[in-house]
Protein backbone atom coordinates (compact mmCIF):
# COMPACT_ATOMS: atom_id res chain seq x y z
CA UNK A 1 0.00 0.00 0.00
CA UNK A 2 1.29 3.78 -0.24
CA UNK A 3 2.14 5.68 2.33
CA UNK A 4 -1.03 7.11 3.66
CA UNK A 5 -0.50 10.70 3.68
CA UNK A 6 1.21 12.29 6.89
CA UNK A 7 1.95 8.62 7.91
CA UNK A 8 -0.98 8.11 9.90
CA UNK A 9 -1.96 11.31 11.55
CA UNK A 10 -4.70 13.10 11.32
CA UNK A 11 -5.40 16.75 12.83
CA UNK A 12 -8.75 16.55 14.76
CA UNK A 13 -10.79 16.91 17.86
CA UNK A 14 -10.09 15.20 20.83
CA UNK A 15 -12.92 14.96 23.54
CA UNK A 16 -13.58 14.67 26.88
CA UNK A 17 -13.76 11.03 26.66
CA UNK A 18 -11.31 10.15 24.36
CA UNK A 19 -12.77 9.85 21.37
CA UNK A 20 -11.80 11.88 17.84
CA UNK A 21 -13.96 13.60 16.27
CA UNK A 22 -13.31 15.09 12.96
CA UNK A 23 -16.48 18.04 12.91
CA UNK A 24 -16.97 20.90 15.84
CA UNK A 25 -20.49 21.19 15.85
CA UNK A 26 -22.66 22.78 18.15
CA UNK A 27 -25.95 21.36 18.01
CA UNK A 28 -29.47 22.48 18.74
CA UNK A 29 -31.46 18.52 19.06
CA UNK A 30 -35.32 18.59 19.49
CA UNK A 31 -36.10 15.67 21.83
CA UNK A 32 -39.60 15.85 19.54
CA UNK A 33 -40.99 16.74 16.32
CA UNK A 34 -42.98 19.82 17.63
CA UNK A 35 -39.44 20.89 19.29
CA UNK A 36 -38.31 21.69 15.96
CA UNK A 37 -39.50 25.02 15.33
CA UNK A 38 -37.86 26.53 18.98
CA UNK A 39 -34.48 24.36 17.58
CA UNK A 40 -34.26 26.03 14.24
CA UNK A 41 -35.44 29.59 15.88
CA UNK A 42 -31.88 29.02 18.04
CA UNK A 43 -29.89 27.83 14.97
CA UNK A 44 -31.00 30.84 12.37
CA UNK A 45 -30.02 33.70 15.48
CA UNK A 46 -27.01 31.80 16.95
CA UNK A 47 -24.68 31.47 14.22
CA UNK A 48 -22.46 28.39 14.30
CA UNK A 49 -24.61 26.47 15.46
CA UNK A 50 -26.99 23.76 13.53
CA UNK A 51 -30.38 22.33 14.69
CA UNK A 52 -31.48 19.19 13.40
CA UNK A 53 -35.23 18.91 12.91
CA UNK A 54 -36.73 15.10 12.96
CA UNK A 55 -40.37 13.68 12.37
CA UNK A 56 -40.81 12.08 15.75
CA UNK A 57 -40.84 11.73 19.92
CA UNK A 58 -43.99 10.97 21.34
CA UNK A 59 -45.63 8.66 22.15
CA UNK A 60 -43.49 6.22 21.13
CA UNK A 61 -43.16 2.74 23.41
CA UNK A 62 -41.12 -1.03 24.22
CA UNK A 63 -38.29 -0.76 21.95
CA UNK A 64 -39.31 1.83 19.40
CA UNK A 65 -38.80 4.43 22.51
CA UNK A 66 -35.45 2.65 22.99
CA UNK A 67 -34.38 3.18 19.33
CA UNK A 68 -35.64 6.50 19.73
CA UNK A 69 -33.94 7.80 22.60
CA UNK A 70 -30.57 5.92 21.38
CA UNK A 71 -30.21 7.51 18.14
CA UNK A 72 -30.80 10.91 19.70
CA UNK A 73 -28.68 10.76 22.85
CA UNK A 74 -26.47 8.74 20.09
CA UNK A 75 -25.79 11.54 17.63
CA UNK A 76 -25.56 14.68 20.48
CA UNK A 77 -22.88 12.72 22.06
CA UNK A 78 -21.21 11.62 18.66
CA UNK A 79 -17.43 13.24 18.74
CA UNK A 80 -18.32 15.07 15.71
CA UNK A 81 -20.56 17.26 18.16
CA UNK A 82 -18.49 19.91 20.87
CA UNK A 83 -21.52 20.83 22.61
CA UNK A 84 -25.35 20.57 22.29
CA UNK A 85 -28.21 22.18 23.70
CA UNK A 86 -31.59 19.97 23.75
CA UNK A 87 -35.27 21.39 23.54
CA UNK A 88 -38.17 19.15 24.21
CA UNK A 89 -41.97 20.60 24.85
CA UNK A 90 -41.78 18.89 28.40
CA UNK A 91 -38.61 18.38 31.31
CA UNK A 92 -38.88 14.58 31.71
CA UNK A 93 -37.24 12.98 28.69
CA UNK A 94 -35.93 16.14 27.40
CA UNK A 95 -33.27 15.55 30.64
CA UNK A 96 -33.13 11.66 29.73
CA UNK A 97 -31.44 12.89 26.56
CA UNK A 98 -29.18 15.47 28.09
CA UNK A 99 -28.50 13.23 31.27
CA UNK A 100 -27.21 10.39 27.96
CA UNK A 101 -25.37 12.87 26.57
CA UNK A 102 -23.07 14.32 29.59
CA UNK A 103 -22.23 11.15 29.66
CA UNK A 104 -19.89 12.14 27.43
CA UNK A 105 -18.13 14.83 29.50
CA UNK A 106 -19.25 17.64 27.07
CA UNK A 107 -21.17 20.52 27.30
CA UNK A 108 -25.07 19.60 27.09
CA UNK A 109 -27.92 21.58 28.95
CA UNK A 110 -31.73 21.07 28.11
CA UNK A 111 -34.67 23.25 27.70
CA UNK A 112 -38.27 22.78 27.72
CA UNK A 113 -41.06 24.49 25.94
CA UNK A 114 -44.55 24.02 28.56
CA UNK A 115 -45.00 26.67 31.00
CA UNK A 116 -42.46 29.04 29.12
CA UNK A 117 -43.52 29.11 25.06
CA UNK A 118 -41.56 29.12 22.49
CA UNK A 119 -39.91 32.84 22.70
CA UNK A 120 -38.96 32.52 26.38
CA UNK A 121 -37.07 28.86 25.38
CA UNK A 122 -35.57 30.35 22.28
CA UNK A 123 -34.42 33.68 24.21
CA UNK A 124 -32.82 31.15 27.07
CA UNK A 125 -31.64 28.59 24.93
CA UNK A 126 -30.10 31.34 22.60
CA UNK A 127 -27.61 32.86 25.47
CA UNK A 128 -26.48 28.81 26.42
CA UNK A 129 -25.90 28.17 22.47
CA UNK A 130 -23.96 31.50 22.41
CA UNK A 131 -22.05 30.53 24.98
CA UNK A 132 -21.08 27.04 23.62
CA UNK A 133 -20.31 28.75 19.95
CA UNK A 134 -17.74 30.85 21.89
CA UNK A 135 -16.26 27.52 23.83
CA UNK A 136 -16.42 25.19 20.43
CA UNK A 137 -14.75 27.45 18.41
CA UNK A 138 -11.27 28.08 20.36
CA UNK A 139 -11.28 24.66 20.64
CA UNK A 140 -7.99 23.12 18.58
CA UNK A 141 -7.17 20.40 16.16
CA UNK A 142 -4.65 18.15 17.76
CA UNK A 143 -2.43 15.46 16.18
CA UNK A 144 -3.93 12.25 16.19
CA UNK A 145 -3.70 8.81 14.48
CA UNK A 146 -5.58 7.69 11.64
CA UNK A 147 -6.20 4.28 13.98
CA UNK A 148 -8.46 7.32 16.05
CA UNK A 149 -11.24 7.11 13.48
CA UNK A 150 -14.41 5.22 13.69
CA UNK A 151 -15.16 4.81 9.52
CA UNK A 152 -18.96 3.62 8.38
CA UNK A 153 -20.34 2.59 5.22
CA UNK A 154 -23.51 2.11 3.14
CA UNK A 155 -23.68 2.55 -0.34
CA UNK A 156 -26.89 3.91 -2.51
CA UNK A 157 -28.27 3.92 -5.94
CA UNK A 158 -25.88 1.18 -6.39
CA UNK A 159 -25.47 -0.72 -10.29
CA UNK A 160 -23.38 -3.02 -11.36
CA UNK A 161 -20.45 -0.43 -11.00
CA UNK A 162 -20.32 -0.12 -7.63
CA UNK A 163 -20.37 -4.23 -7.34
CA UNK A 164 -17.09 -3.90 -9.92
CA UNK A 165 -15.41 -0.58 -8.45
CA UNK A 166 -16.45 1.96 -5.71
CA UNK A 167 -17.69 -0.92 -3.15
CA UNK A 168 -14.52 -3.28 -3.58
CA UNK A 169 -12.54 0.10 -2.99
CA UNK A 170 -13.77 0.63 0.14
CA UNK A 171 -13.68 -3.13 0.82
CA UNK A 172 -10.07 -2.74 0.48
CA UNK A 173 -9.66 0.53 2.47
CA UNK A 174 -10.99 -1.41 5.37
CA UNK A 175 -8.64 -4.22 4.71
CA UNK A 176 -5.97 -1.92 5.15
CA UNK A 177 -6.92 0.14 7.57
CA UNK A 178 -9.42 -2.32 10.21
CA UNK A 179 -5.25 -3.69 11.20
CA UNK A 180 -4.27 -0.37 11.99
CA UNK A 181 -6.71 -0.03 14.78
CA UNK A 182 -9.73 1.65 13.25
CA UNK A 183 -13.53 0.72 13.69
CA UNK A 184 -15.73 -0.12 10.49
CA UNK A 185 -19.12 -0.80 10.34
CA UNK A 186 -21.97 -2.16 7.38
CA UNK A 187 -25.82 -2.98 7.77
CA UNK A 188 -28.34 -3.29 5.39
CA UNK A 189 -30.49 -6.43 6.46
CA UNK A 190 -32.61 -6.38 3.45
CA UNK A 191 -29.23 -5.91 1.10
CA UNK A 192 -27.58 -9.07 2.25
CA UNK A 193 -30.63 -11.48 0.60
CA UNK A 194 -28.89 -13.27 -1.85
CA UNK A 195 -25.22 -13.27 0.18
CA UNK A 196 -25.81 -14.38 2.93
CA UNK A 197 -24.25 -17.63 3.35
CA UNK A 198 -20.94 -15.21 1.94
CA UNK A 199 -22.11 -12.71 4.99
CA UNK A 200 -22.84 -15.44 7.60
CA UNK A 201 -18.90 -17.23 6.77
CA UNK A 202 -17.36 -13.62 7.33
CA UNK A 203 -18.23 -13.18 10.92
CA UNK A 204 -14.99 -13.81 13.27
CA UNK A 205 -16.32 -17.05 14.13
CA UNK A 206 -19.64 -19.40 13.93
CA UNK A 207 -21.14 -18.15 16.93
CA UNK A 208 -21.00 -14.19 15.75
CA UNK A 209 -22.42 -16.16 12.51
CA UNK A 210 -24.89 -17.72 13.80
CA UNK A 211 -26.10 -13.94 15.55
CA UNK A 212 -25.58 -12.36 12.33
CA UNK A 213 -27.86 -15.19 10.73
CA UNK A 214 -30.59 -14.71 13.30
CA UNK A 215 -30.95 -10.88 12.28
CA UNK A 216 -31.29 -11.32 8.97
CA UNK A 217 -33.57 -14.00 9.49
CA UNK A 218 -35.90 -12.50 12.02
CA UNK A 219 -36.19 -9.34 9.05
CA UNK A 220 -37.12 -12.28 6.34
CA UNK A 221 -39.62 -13.66 8.72
CA UNK A 222 -41.02 -10.16 10.15
CA UNK A 223 -40.94 -7.89 7.37
CA UNK A 224 -40.45 -9.67 4.23
CA UNK A 225 -42.71 -12.23 4.71
CA UNK A 226 -45.65 -10.22 6.30
CA UNK A 227 -45.04 -7.76 4.09
CA UNK A 228 -43.96 -8.79 0.96
CA UNK A 229 -44.97 -7.53 -2.74
CA UNK A 230 -43.30 -8.83 -6.00
CA UNK A 231 -39.50 -7.62 -5.92
CA UNK A 232 -40.55 -5.61 -3.41
CA UNK A 233 -42.36 -3.25 -5.12
CA UNK A 234 -39.78 -1.87 -6.65
CA UNK A 235 -38.12 -0.94 -3.43
CA UNK A 236 -35.34 -3.67 -3.50
CA UNK A 237 -33.74 -3.55 -5.94
CA UNK A 238 -34.84 0.19 -6.77
CA UNK A 239 -36.37 1.72 -9.85
CA UNK A 240 -32.74 3.49 -9.60
CA UNK A 241 -30.98 -0.12 -9.54
CA UNK A 242 -32.74 -1.26 -12.94
CA UNK A 243 -32.16 2.04 -14.20
CA UNK A 244 -28.09 1.13 -14.17
CA UNK A 245 -27.95 -2.74 -14.99
CA UNK A 246 -28.72 -4.70 -11.27
CA UNK A 247 -31.59 -7.09 -11.91
CA UNK A 248 -32.19 -8.66 -8.77
CA UNK A 249 -31.66 -8.62 -5.22
CA UNK A 250 -28.93 -11.42 -4.93
CA UNK A 251 -26.88 -9.71 -7.85
CA UNK A 252 -27.49 -6.40 -5.59
CA UNK A 253 -26.05 -7.60 -2.17
CA UNK A 254 -23.06 -9.98 -3.81
CA UNK A 255 -22.30 -5.88 -5.14
CA UNK A 256 -23.50 -4.85 -1.43
CA UNK A 257 -20.66 -7.13 0.28
CA UNK A 258 -17.77 -6.44 -1.89
CA UNK A 259 -17.55 -3.59 0.80
CA UNK A 260 -16.41 -5.59 3.84
CA UNK A 261 -13.05 -6.43 1.90
CA UNK A 262 -11.71 -10.09 1.68
CA UNK A 263 -9.67 -10.13 4.61
CA UNK A 264 -11.03 -8.26 7.41
CA UNK A 265 -14.36 -10.03 9.71
CA UNK A 266 -16.92 -8.75 11.73
CA UNK A 267 -16.39 -8.99 15.03
CA UNK A 268 -20.20 -8.57 16.45
CA UNK A 269 -23.65 -7.53 15.23
CA UNK A 270 -25.21 -4.57 16.82
CA UNK A 271 -28.59 -3.30 17.14
CA UNK A 272 -29.41 -0.01 14.93
CA UNK A 273 -27.69 3.03 16.54
CA UNK A 274 -25.45 0.95 19.06
CA UNK A 275 -22.42 1.54 20.39
CA UNK A 276 -19.68 -0.86 19.71
CA UNK A 277 -18.35 -2.23 23.07
CA UNK A 278 -15.69 -5.01 21.83
CA UNK A 279 -12.69 -2.72 20.50
CA UNK A 280 -11.69 -2.11 17.64
CA UNK A 281 -12.97 -3.60 14.52
CA UNK A 282 -15.44 -4.72 11.84
CA UNK A 283 -19.41 -4.27 13.05
CA UNK A 284 -22.61 -5.36 11.36
CA UNK A 285 -25.33 -3.18 12.47
CA UNK A 286 -29.17 -4.49 11.78
CA UNK A 287 -30.13 -1.45 9.81
CA UNK A 288 -32.66 -0.08 7.06
CA UNK A 289 -30.77 -0.09 3.18
CA UNK A 290 -32.37 3.40 3.03
CA UNK A 291 -29.27 5.55 2.82
CA UNK A 292 -30.55 8.79 5.32
CA UNK A 293 -31.86 5.95 7.66
CA UNK A 294 -28.65 4.01 7.82
CA UNK A 295 -26.09 6.97 8.41
CA UNK A 296 -28.05 8.04 10.87
CA UNK A 297 -27.77 5.20 13.23
CA UNK A 298 -24.31 4.66 12.00
CA UNK A 299 -23.50 8.05 13.29
CA UNK A 300 -25.80 7.71 16.03
CA UNK A 301 -23.61 4.68 16.89
CA UNK A 302 -20.78 7.11 17.31
CA UNK A 303 -19.09 6.79 13.54
CA UNK A 304 -17.52 10.47 12.49
CA UNK A 305 -16.66 9.33 8.72
CA UNK A 306 -18.95 7.52 6.20
CA UNK A 307 -17.90 5.98 3.06
CA UNK A 308 -20.50 6.14 0.53
CA UNK A 309 -19.71 4.16 -2.80
CA UNK A 310 -22.79 4.86 -5.34
CA UNK A 311 -23.42 3.80 -9.14
CA UNK A 312 -26.33 6.15 -10.37
CA UNK A 313 -25.33 9.09 -7.96
CA UNK A 314 -27.55 9.31 -4.00
CA UNK A 315 -27.18 12.58 -2.64
CA UNK A 316 -27.38 11.54 0.47
CA UNK A 317 -25.20 13.67 3.42
CA UNK A 318 -25.53 13.82 7.03
CA UNK A 319 -25.76 16.79 9.01
CA UNK A 320 -22.74 15.67 11.96
CA UNK A 321 -21.05 13.11 9.86
CA UNK A 322 -18.81 14.10 6.60
CA UNK A 323 -19.88 11.66 3.91
CA UNK A 324 -17.41 10.86 0.96
CA UNK A 325 -18.82 9.90 -2.01
CA UNK A 326 -17.15 7.71 -4.51
CA UNK A 327 -18.36 6.45 -7.98
CA UNK A 328 -17.14 4.02 -11.02
CA UNK A 329 -19.74 4.73 -13.30
CA UNK A 330 -17.88 7.65 -15.45
CA UNK A 331 -21.76 8.94 -16.81
CA UNK A 332 -22.68 9.68 -12.61
CA UNK A 333 -19.19 11.32 -12.62
CA UNK A 334 -19.45 13.23 -15.33
CA UNK A 335 -23.53 14.12 -15.19
CA UNK A 336 -23.21 14.70 -10.90
CA UNK A 337 -19.67 15.91 -10.51
CA UNK A 338 -20.93 17.90 -7.68
CA UNK A 339 -21.69 14.74 -5.34
CA UNK A 340 -18.76 12.65 -6.40
CA UNK A 341 -15.79 13.67 -3.89
CA UNK A 342 -13.75 10.58 -5.32
CA UNK A 343 -13.75 9.26 -9.24
CA UNK A 344 -12.95 5.74 -9.15
CA UNK A 345 -14.69 5.37 -12.96
CA UNK A 346 -10.53 4.19 -13.83
CA UNK A 347 -11.47 1.06 -12.63
CA UNK A 348 -13.82 0.13 -15.51
CA UNK A 349 -11.30 1.26 -17.94
CA UNK A 350 -8.81 -0.54 -16.05
CA UNK A 351 -6.56 2.58 -15.64
CA UNK A 352 -6.82 1.97 -11.94
CA UNK A 353 -6.83 -0.97 -9.85
CA UNK A 354 -8.81 -1.59 -6.79
CA UNK A 355 -5.70 -1.48 -4.44
CA UNK A 356 -4.72 1.93 -5.87
CA UNK A 357 -8.26 3.16 -5.52
CA UNK A 358 -8.05 1.85 -2.10
CA UNK A 359 -5.37 3.95 -1.47
CA UNK A 360 -7.12 7.05 -3.05
CA UNK A 361 -9.99 6.43 -0.88
CA UNK A 362 -7.85 6.71 2.10
CA UNK A 363 -6.34 9.49 1.10
CA UNK A 364 -9.83 11.80 1.20
CA UNK A 365 -10.51 10.09 4.57
CA UNK A 366 -7.71 11.54 5.76
CA UNK A 367 -7.99 15.15 3.87
CA UNK A 368 -11.94 14.93 4.88
CA UNK A 369 -10.99 13.71 8.66
CA UNK A 370 -8.34 17.42 8.20
CA UNK A 371 -11.42 19.43 7.63
CA UNK A 372 -12.01 19.26 3.77
CA UNK A 373 -15.52 19.22 3.47
CA UNK A 374 -17.76 16.89 1.32
CA UNK A 375 -19.92 17.52 -1.75
CA UNK A 376 -22.33 16.41 0.34
CA UNK A 377 -21.31 19.36 3.22
CA UNK A 378 -21.02 21.72 0.75
CA UNK A 379 -24.40 21.24 -0.74
CA UNK A 380 -26.15 21.00 2.13
CA UNK A 381 -27.26 17.51 2.67
CA UNK A 382 -28.16 16.83 6.25
CA UNK A 383 -30.35 14.27 5.83
CA UNK A 384 -31.33 13.26 9.64
CA UNK A 385 -33.94 10.65 9.41
CA UNK A 386 -35.49 8.19 12.21
CA UNK A 387 -35.81 4.20 11.84
CA UNK A 388 -39.49 3.36 13.15
CA UNK A 389 -39.70 0.37 14.12
CA UNK A 390 -43.38 0.66 14.68
CA UNK A 391 -46.99 2.95 14.74
CA UNK A 392 -46.66 5.04 18.20
CA UNK A 393 -48.90 4.79 20.71
CA UNK B 1 -4.07 -2.04 -21.90
CA UNK B 2 -6.73 -1.59 -24.22
CA UNK B 3 -10.27 -0.61 -22.64
CA UNK B 4 -12.71 -3.31 -22.59
CA UNK B 5 -16.47 -3.20 -23.69
CA UNK B 6 -17.23 -6.11 -20.82
CA UNK B 7 -16.26 -6.97 -17.31
CA UNK B 8 -16.72 -10.38 -15.79
CA UNK B 9 -16.32 -11.05 -12.09
CA UNK B 10 -15.57 -14.62 -11.81
CA UNK B 11 -14.80 -17.62 -14.77
CA UNK B 12 -17.90 -19.59 -13.73
CA UNK B 13 -19.88 -16.13 -14.69
CA UNK B 14 -22.21 -16.55 -17.67
CA UNK B 15 -23.25 -13.05 -17.66
CA UNK B 16 -20.56 -9.72 -17.76
CA UNK B 17 -21.67 -6.48 -17.61
CA UNK B 18 -21.02 -3.34 -20.04
CA UNK B 19 -18.69 -0.91 -18.87
CA UNK B 20 -18.65 1.36 -21.86
CA UNK B 21 -21.54 4.20 -22.85
CA UNK B 22 -23.25 3.93 -26.18
CA UNK B 23 -22.64 0.29 -26.63
CA UNK B 24 -24.12 -0.77 -30.00
CA UNK B 25 -25.29 -3.90 -31.44
CA UNK B 26 -22.46 -5.53 -33.55
CA UNK B 27 -19.29 -4.19 -31.35
CA UNK B 28 -16.73 -6.45 -31.32
CA UNK B 29 -16.41 -6.22 -27.55
CA UNK B 30 -13.07 -6.83 -25.49
CA UNK B 31 -13.97 -8.88 -22.42
CA UNK B 32 -11.97 -8.58 -19.53
CA UNK B 33 -12.44 -11.36 -16.33
CA UNK B 34 -11.21 -9.09 -13.15
CA UNK B 35 -10.59 -12.56 -11.21
CA UNK B 36 -7.14 -13.17 -12.99
CA UNK B 37 -7.30 -10.40 -15.87
CA UNK B 38 -8.04 -12.95 -18.65
CA UNK B 39 -9.91 -11.95 -22.11
CA UNK B 40 -11.66 -12.70 -24.59
CA UNK B 41 -13.75 -11.38 -27.22
CA UNK B 42 -17.51 -11.51 -27.82
CA UNK B 43 -19.77 -9.49 -30.38
CA UNK B 44 -22.77 -7.93 -29.14
CA UNK B 45 -26.07 -8.48 -30.29
CA UNK B 46 -28.11 -5.78 -29.03
CA UNK B 47 -27.73 -2.18 -28.12
CA UNK B 48 -27.06 -1.95 -24.56
CA UNK B 49 -27.04 0.61 -21.85
CA UNK B 50 -23.18 1.01 -19.32
CA UNK B 51 -24.03 -1.60 -16.35
CA UNK B 52 -25.93 -3.57 -18.27
CA UNK B 53 -25.31 -6.93 -18.65
CA UNK B 54 -24.65 -9.43 -21.57
CA UNK B 55 -25.07 -13.21 -22.16
CA UNK B 56 -21.92 -15.07 -22.28
CA UNK B 57 -23.52 -17.98 -23.83
CA UNK B 58 -26.95 -19.10 -24.60
CA UNK B 59 -29.26 -19.11 -21.96
CA UNK B 60 -32.71 -20.56 -21.57
CA UNK B 61 -35.77 -20.16 -19.56
CA UNK B 62 -35.10 -22.20 -15.99
CA UNK B 63 -31.14 -21.47 -16.40
CA UNK B 64 -29.52 -20.15 -13.22
CA UNK B 65 -27.64 -16.52 -14.20
CA UNK B 66 -24.02 -16.43 -12.25
CA UNK B 67 -22.19 -13.49 -11.46
CA UNK B 68 -19.31 -13.25 -8.49
CA UNK B 69 -19.33 -16.80 -9.50
CA UNK B 70 -22.85 -17.15 -7.32
CA UNK B 71 -26.51 -17.46 -8.47
CA UNK B 72 -28.06 -14.01 -9.05
CA UNK B 73 -31.60 -15.52 -10.34
CA UNK B 74 -33.24 -17.41 -12.41
CA UNK B 75 -33.74 -16.66 -16.60
CA UNK B 76 -37.10 -16.64 -17.31
CA UNK B 77 -36.69 -16.26 -21.06
CA UNK B 78 -34.30 -17.42 -23.29
CA UNK B 79 -31.68 -15.20 -24.52
CA UNK B 80 -28.76 -15.62 -26.98
CA UNK B 81 -25.37 -15.22 -26.83
CA UNK B 82 -24.03 -11.23 -27.07
CA UNK B 83 -28.06 -10.21 -26.09
CA UNK B 84 -28.86 -8.14 -23.06
CA UNK B 85 -29.32 -10.15 -20.18
CA UNK B 86 -31.97 -7.57 -17.40
CA UNK B 87 -35.39 -7.45 -15.75
CA UNK B 88 -36.95 -8.87 -18.84
CA UNK B 89 -35.26 -12.39 -19.15
CA UNK B 90 -34.10 -12.75 -15.82
CA UNK B 91 -35.89 -12.82 -12.07
CA UNK B 92 -34.89 -13.49 -8.54
CA UNK B 93 -35.31 -16.77 -6.71
CA UNK B 94 -36.47 -14.49 -3.58
CA UNK B 95 -39.40 -12.84 -3.22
Amino acid sequence: MAAIRGNGTIHAYRRENGRVGVRNHVVILPLDDISNAACEAVANYIKGTMALPHAYGRLQFGADLNLQFRTMIGTGANPNVAACVVIGIEPGWTQRIVDGIAETGKPVVGFSIEQNGDINTVAAASRKAKEFVHWATELQREECSISDLWISTKCGESDTTTGLGSCPTVGNMYDKLIPQGIYGIFGETTEITGAEHICKARAINEEVGERWYAVWKAYQNEVIEAHKTDDLSDSQPTKGNFEGGLTTIEEKALGNLEKIGRTCRYIDVLEPAEAPKSGHGLYYMDTSSAAAECVTLMAAAGYVVHTFPTGQGNIVGNPIVPVIKLSANPRTVRTMSEHIDLDVSGILRRELTIDAAGDALIDMVVRTANGRNTAAEALGHREFVMTKLYRSA
Amino acid sequence: MTIPQLLVHDNKDNVGVVCVEGLTAGTDMLCVVTADDSSFHLTARDDVPIGHKVALKDLAAGDTAVKYGEDIGKIVADVKKGCHVHIHNLKTKRW
